[in-house]
């Protein structure tokens, strides 16, 4: 069976009752994996009683960090800082420079274009090319869709549009989460995929978006922070007291 | 000789605050479908209310199998009826009403 992730669920991380309402109704819509965006400096005391929430409601949780630079120097510290303490890394895209450092870093596990303003989402075939090399995924949140009206959703639908078949034809995986903030804004994984659609996604491929792609960039992340690892394809199968025994 | 339709059945579950009648529902779909698809796409659509119960908050909508996504989305769309945040989520899906009511346990 499909295990559906949703990788941007956004609850006030004050609130817990907030956090349990919506990561009980991720549950019972049939996702089986979130990823919530945690502050910086997060304890692990904090991590662990969100996991204590999430296992719960019998679902797992990614950590996740936006990272909002400014300029591709802050980015770089920051990915420096941050990129061995949390699952998964978004970087939401607000200048040009910002977006270009973070297509070509493989660190960077998702590229978030936040403005609904065409002229400042920086998804072009450049950026599709240096993404396409690097690891990092295109990220699109259902939220700004259902909360969107008239001709602001328009363009956004159009921008999309533009956005994922550049994606499609430079090979960069789209990913697309709910981004909700709210337990109002969030939607099952197939009522996602038929939202995909208004943007001339096949539902197949939304579905990929909603399963596969994210839940690769979980594996991944997990296995590279697992101690056992140490290069892409090498692991410690053993330690030496182990290695004695056997 | 005309093509049979193929049918599909929706069961829907309402979620709100307060209770939606079945008018307000119906209104809130068909316009999310109208401001989605058009009046051209909604033609196509074959879509039909077939059941709600505004107590229980679920109901049964009909479509033309090709015209599902279209539909999925348009209910998806909806978050507010009457200014009051509402989400309608889709049950189940099935090909005849018998076997989404086993399915759904409605």
């Amino acid at each position: 069976m499909r295990k559906f992730v949703d990788l941007h669920l956004q609850p006030s991380f004050k609130e817990l009752d907030q956090v349990k309402r919506m990561v009980s109704r991720s549950s019972e819509l049939g996702y089986s994996l979130v990823g919530i965006p945690l502050p910086p400096n997060v304890t692990q005391d904090k991590v662990r009683q969100l996991q204590g929430i999430c296992k719960e409601a019998g679902i797992d949780l990614a950590t996740r960090l936006d990272l909002t630079s400014k300029t591709p120097r802050r980015l770089l510290h920051e990915l420096r800082h941050f990129r061995r303490r949390f699952e998964v890394i978004s970087v939401v895209c607000t200048s040009k420079a910002v977006a270009r450092q973070a297509a070509k870093d493989r660190r960077v596990d998702l590229l978030s274009f936040p403005l609904t303003s065409s002229r400042r989402r920086f998804f072009d075939r450049a950026e599709a090319e240096l993404a396409s090399q690097a690891l990092s995924s295109l990220e699109v949140d259902a939220a700004l869709l259902l909360s969107l009206k008239g001709f602001p959703k328009i363009r956004l639908l159009s921008t999309l549009r533009k956005e994922v078949a550049i994606a499609k034809k430079f090979g960069v995986p789209v990913a697309i989460s709910s981004g909700a903030a709210n337990v109002h804004l969030m939607r099952g994984p197939y009522e996602c995929a038929a939202l995909a659609s208004l943007f001339g996604t096949a539902v197949p491929f939304a579905l990929g978006a909603l399963s596969e792609t994210p839940l690769a960039i979980v594996e991944r992340n997990r296995e590279k922070l697992s101690p056992d690892f140490v290069a892409p394809g090498i692991r410690l199968v053993r330690r030496k007291k182990d290695c004695r025994s056997a | 000789m005309s093509e049979r339709v193929r049918r599909r059945y929706l069961a829907l579950r309402v979620l709100s605050e307060e209770i939606v009648s079945r008018e307000d529902v119906v209104d809130a779909v068909w316009n999310a479908l109208l401001r989605l698809f058009g009046e051209y796409g909604a033609s196509q659509a074959s879509f039909t209310f077939i059941e709600y119960r505004s107590g229980e908050s679920w109901g049964i909508i009909r479509c033309s199998h090709r015209a599902l996504d279209m539909v999925r989305a348009s209910v998806a769309s909806v978050t507010e009826i009457k200014g009051k945040p509402v989400v309608i989520d889709v049950l189940g899906v099935s090909g005849t009403l018998k076997a989404l009511r086993k399915r759904v346990l409605l």
